[in-house]
């Protein structure tokens, strides 16, 4: 077995063990539950399935959420390593820095697509149980939703682990960690927004917007989702953004990729030269 | 894979945390089968050198070859698999049981883990192997952790202060360990504070300073480099007939005298000469007294 695999398998082996799997798996369904719950009532009439609503809605939560949990998964991966001295004695084995790198982000990756594959799959079953029918049409978006959501977290993955390989202490690593997440996931949304009402589109125009928009994964998330179905863009009372946005689906979906690929690659350069 | 270079070859080797010289022009060398003592105080550089022959940090000059490869580079990730390193600060996996623990380290090092249980009682812990490791002691984590060392049979073992902190018994275990594996031709270089007790395990000393070598060779050489005084104890049948000049009288028939390495010889055939003498010792100083006689003649 090669030295990434074993690695995958003993991090994946690890969040089982320490119930992080369960605890976020737990946590996501009981969000998705509740707010397909409350979200469906006012859509009782309108013949809508609560699925389609619950897209909305959930995708507005997962983009706090999952970038989180990303966060917190992440920002100790090396630093804490190095502190505790594991790390010293695994690089003392037949094992290349890259394959350390490669192996926790794969198996910390495939701990958060497992919580967020069961947590809102799990939702969404008992979703359409409790309204008695089954509509295969909208799992399709909601099988979006959950794609995205991974994106979305494997993203803050890797830019939790360029923090964790940038820094020399654990607590640095954590206050960055959620520095960077308050950051990208409200802070910069809401300058824009002010900024926008501010310019009345005199100096920023749809094109610019646009661009501006990639540079943060949160809303490349976002407009993935918006634009990814156009049942979804009106539900969320946001037809009129996504009408504006000129991006495809596949540019977006390779901004998000590229926002995994860079950290990713940063963050393993970076360790790479870091004296131990 | 045939390994043609010595297992440790260090070159003039300088290692700088900032203006601190860590490890100052070191060369060292060592040969299969030698069990090599790195004596120091605390930040004399000890934990740096292993650090440097592991490929952890890379030094400012010289040439580092572990096994012919010179650490940090691919083809150095691939021969490390012949290393053993047993870290300062014991360091596992707290959640992993004995077993997991070790059955990790013998895959990452694509070793199968069937001989993982012979080698957990061959360092003791065979009852605790299935529990959690974060419940042992530092007995047990250590033993645990020299066992993971022990993987696949290393060709180099390099010993961080491994014998700090552990109850006689598990002390008694590890050396005979290391003399074992010294047997079967390890080359081993183990970093230490206690070196009396490894006086009958060390083929050699070298004593580092502020990051300089400031003494390397075997007991007899060290003895000789240290040049401090061997002591002669003699006990007589009765008091002596005439006083005895050279010598201290310590009770009414016992008798000492200090004299230098150089001049041991000659001084026991004098002892010897003197008329009813029914016993003799002979005191060498020990590796503790002549690793202090060492740092004290940098400090003068």
């Amino acid at each position: 077995m090669s030295p990434t695999l074993i690695l995958i398998r003993k991090e994946i082996r690890d969040s089982l063990r320490n119930r992080w799997v369960l605890a976020v798996t737990l946590l996501l369904a009981m969000l998705a539950l509740s707010l397909g719950f409350l979200g469906s009532a006012p859509t009782g009439s309108v013949k809508v399935d609560p699925l389609t609503v619950t897209v909305v809605s959930l995708s507005s939560l997962s983009i706090f959420l999952v970038p989180l949990i990303a966060m917190l998964l992440s920002y100790d991966a090396i630093v804490g390593e190095i502190d505790r001295g594991t790390m010293a004695l695994l690089l003392s084995y037949p094992v290349s820095r890259h394959q350390v790198m490669a192996g926790k982000f794969l198996g910390h990756l495939a701990t958060l697509s497992l919580a967020t594959f069961l947590g809102y799959g799990v939702a969404g079953v008992a979703l359409q149980a409790a309204h008695g029918e089954f509509d295969p049409a909208a799992w399709g978006p909601f099988g979006l939703l959950i794609a995205a959501s991974i994106l979305l977290g494997a993203s803050f993955l890797a830019l939790g682990y360029l923090i964790s390989a940038l820094v020399q202490e654990r607590a640095t690593a954590a206050g960055l960690a959620i520095g960077v997440w308050l950051f990208l996931v409200v802070i910069q949304d809401m300058v824009l927004l002010g900024i926008l009402v501010a310019d009345q589109g005199r100096l920023i125009t749809d094109a610019a917007l646009n661009v501006i928009l990639l540079f943060n994964p949160a809303d490349v998330y976002r407009l993935l989702n918006l634009t990814g179905h156009e049942n979804i863009a009106m539900y969320a009372g946001m037809a009129g953004l996504s009408g504006q946005v000129t991006l495809s689906a596949m540019t977006l979906l390779l901004v998000q990729l590229l926002w995994i690929a860079l950290p990713l690659a940063l963050a393993s350069w970076v360790f790479n030269r870091r004296a131990l | 894979m045939t390994v043609t270079g010595s297992p440790i070859e260090l070159r003039a080797v300088t290692k700088r945390y900032g203006a601190l010289n860590a490890v100052d022009q070191v060369s060292l060398h060592l040969d299969p089968g030698e069990c090599v003592i790195l004596a120091g105080h605390n930040g004399a550089g000890k934990s740096t050198l292993i650090k440097l022959i592991l490929g952890l940090i890379r030094p400012e000059s010289g040439t580092v070859r572990v096994l012919g490869e010179t650490p940090g580079t691919p083809a150095a990730a691939r021969s490390r698999r012949h290393i053993g390193y047993l870290p300062e600060t014991v360091a596992l996996y707290p959640s992993q049981t004995g077993v997991e623990t070790l059955a990790f380290y013998a895959r990452l090092k694509g070793l199968s883990p069937a001989g993982n249980p012979a080698l957990l009682s061959r360092v003791g812990i065979a009852d605790a192997a299935r529990r959690r490791v974060g419940g042992y002691s530092k007995g047990m984590r250590q033993r645990l952790a020299l066992a993971q060392a022990l993987l696949g049979q290393p060709r180099i073992l390099l010993l961080d202060e491994p014998t700090s902190g552990l109850d006689p018994a598990s002390r008694l275990l590890f050396y005979e360990i290391v003399r074992e594996l010294r047997d079967q031709g390890v080359a081993i270089l183990l970093s230490t504070h206690a070196l009396a007790e490894l006086e009958g395990l060390a083929d050699r000393a070298i004593i580092l300073r502020k990051g300089q070598k400031i003494a390397d060779g075997n007991l007899s050489q060290l003895r000789h480099q240290a040049d401090l005084p061997v002591r002669i104890r003699i006990t007589l049948e009765a008091p002596p007939a005439q006083p005895l000049p050279e010598w201290r009288q310590i009770a009414a028939q016992r008798f000492e005298r200090h004299c230098s390495e150089r001049d041991k010889l000659a001084s026991l055939r004098a002892a010897h000469d003197i008329p009813g003498i029914c016993d003799l010792e002979l005191d060498h100083p020990g590796l503790d007294e002549m690793y202090a006689q060492f740092l004290h003649r940098e400090d003068a």
